[in-house]
């Protein structure tokens, strides 16, 4: 086959788009930073999961650990069931703790993850016991208004 | 009787735009037919993603370079009264890809690309090139339309990309470089929020389909122009202002499908 400037050209705007894309993978979106290590899967029921939506993050000190990979609502408890993919790097015990907790003050919902002192580390599939629900806002400016009717007058 | 030839006017062109969408889909399948010859004959391809994708670089990086540092700087305006600056990135970064750069990408190529098939088609036809062609027994959907619509599905989607990645470049250099958002936010928080296959991935299959369909246009129209220099002319118009209109409307279904709750 000869070659002609035209292949260079081509080629050179195949490349480029290429570039693009890869850039846009790894620089742009979350392909270089997630999905690469090996995960393992743990859930928990919470009574009220607030704004927590799929794919938001799971934090321990604050360090990402791992993402929500799906929420539905289990009819025996009538609870929500979270799944959550947890880096196979970060281990944690069968005590740990998970919050709701929201960044900043109207940012979106995270799961924090609070270790306790127990040596059994938690496997996959297993169950995470001890949680807390998210904060409800509303919930929150109701209990406040009947605790402040409730004080008596002044 | 102005009322009887008025309901007539009407309904022989709601007729015959229905016939031209009957015969552009059987044109469009036969397109699809006969591009395993034009798949054989590969430098075909080559030519014709010089003529239309090649040609199509600089007003792709130039116009993305511009729409990326205005919505830097526009963003930047709305965030700053949230005291939200550092979300800036995000805003860039799904703006571009996950609309700006396939719709705006698209567009461009319609009126750039798209309208340059269409007078090349419709002057082979008015020179009876085509015709000289089917008398030499030689397919003209075969050797002349299928290696232009590969052309076009295969560089739409690198350009969307390449419009996409200037643009956000774009919007580095209008809000870290100029006006000093903190460049450590603007790239990480970019990173948490789009996500590979939800938000690049849609932006690159909504600009494949873009690709199909102003290619497609843009070969009819010129496969079907009158032969006059008036017909040409007419149905190049008409390729830049149907495309146009497609892939907007299209682009409002695609996202309704692809981004819709979540």
């Amino acid at each position: 086959m000869e070659r002609t400037t035209l292949d260079l050209w081509v080629g050179m705007f195949v490349v480029a788009g290429a570039a693009a894309l890869v850039m846009l993978a790894m620089k742009v979106g979350n392909l270089g930073t997630y999905n690469v290590s090996e995960t393992y899967q743990v859930h928990a029921y919470f009574s009220n999961i607030g704004g927590l939506k799929p794919k938001a993050s799971i934090r321990s000190a604050g360090v990402l650990v791992g993402r929500v990979t799906s929420i539905s609502l289990n009819t025996e408890r009538y609870e929500a069931d979270v799944v959550m993919n947890l880096d196979k790097r970060y281990q944690f015990p069968k005590d740990t703790f998970a919050n709701i907790l929201t960044s900043g003050l109207l940012g979106e919902q995270y799961i924090g993850l609070v270790p306790g002192g127990e040596t059994e580390m938690l496997k996959n599939g297993e169950l995470v016991k001890q949680t807390q629900s998210a904060m409800v806002l509303e919930d929150l400016i109701g209990k406040f208004m009947y605790s402040k009717a409730a004080e008596p007058a002044k | 009787m102005a009322i009887v030839s008025t309901i007539r006017a009407i309904g022989n062109r709601i007729v015959n735009a229905v016939w031209r969408i009957g015969v552009a889909a059987r044109f469009f399948f036969l397109t699809l037919l006969y591009s395993g010859n034009s798949f054989r004959r590969f430098h075909l391809i080559i030519k014709e993603l010089f003529s239309s994708g090649v040609m199509s670089l600089i007003i792709i990086i130039v116009a993305g370079l511009f729409v990326g540092m205005v919505l830097g700087l526009q963003g930047y305006e709305t965030l700053k009264r949230y005291g939200s600056e550092s979300a800036l990135g995000v805003m860039v970064a799904l703006g571009l890809v996950r609309e700006l750069g396939p719709v705006m990408a698209a567009l461009l190529f319609a009126s750039r690309a798209g309208s340059a098939m269409t007078a090349e088609i419709g002057l082979m036809k008015a020179t009876e090139q085509i015709s000289a062609m089917e008398m030499m027994a030689v397919n003209p959907i075969a050797r002349i339309v299928a290696p232009r619509f590969w052309a076009g599905v295969i560089s739409m989607p690198l350009l969307a990309a390449m419009f996409s990645a200037v643009g956000i470049f774009g919007g580095y250099l209008v809000g870290v470089v100029q006006i000093g958002v903190d460049e450590g936010s603007f790239w990480s928080q970019m990173q948490a929020a789009v996500d590979f296959r939800e938000d690049i991935m849609n932006g690159i299959i909504k600009s494949l389909v873009f690709g199909v369909v102003v290619t497609v246009i843009a070969l009819f129209e010129g496969f079907d122009a009158p032969p006059t220099a008036e017909g040409v002319s007419g149905a190049t118009t008409r390729t830049v202002v149907t495309s146009s209109l497609a892939i907007l409307m299209l682009d409002f279904v695609l996202t309704a499908i692809m981004f819709r709750g979540a």
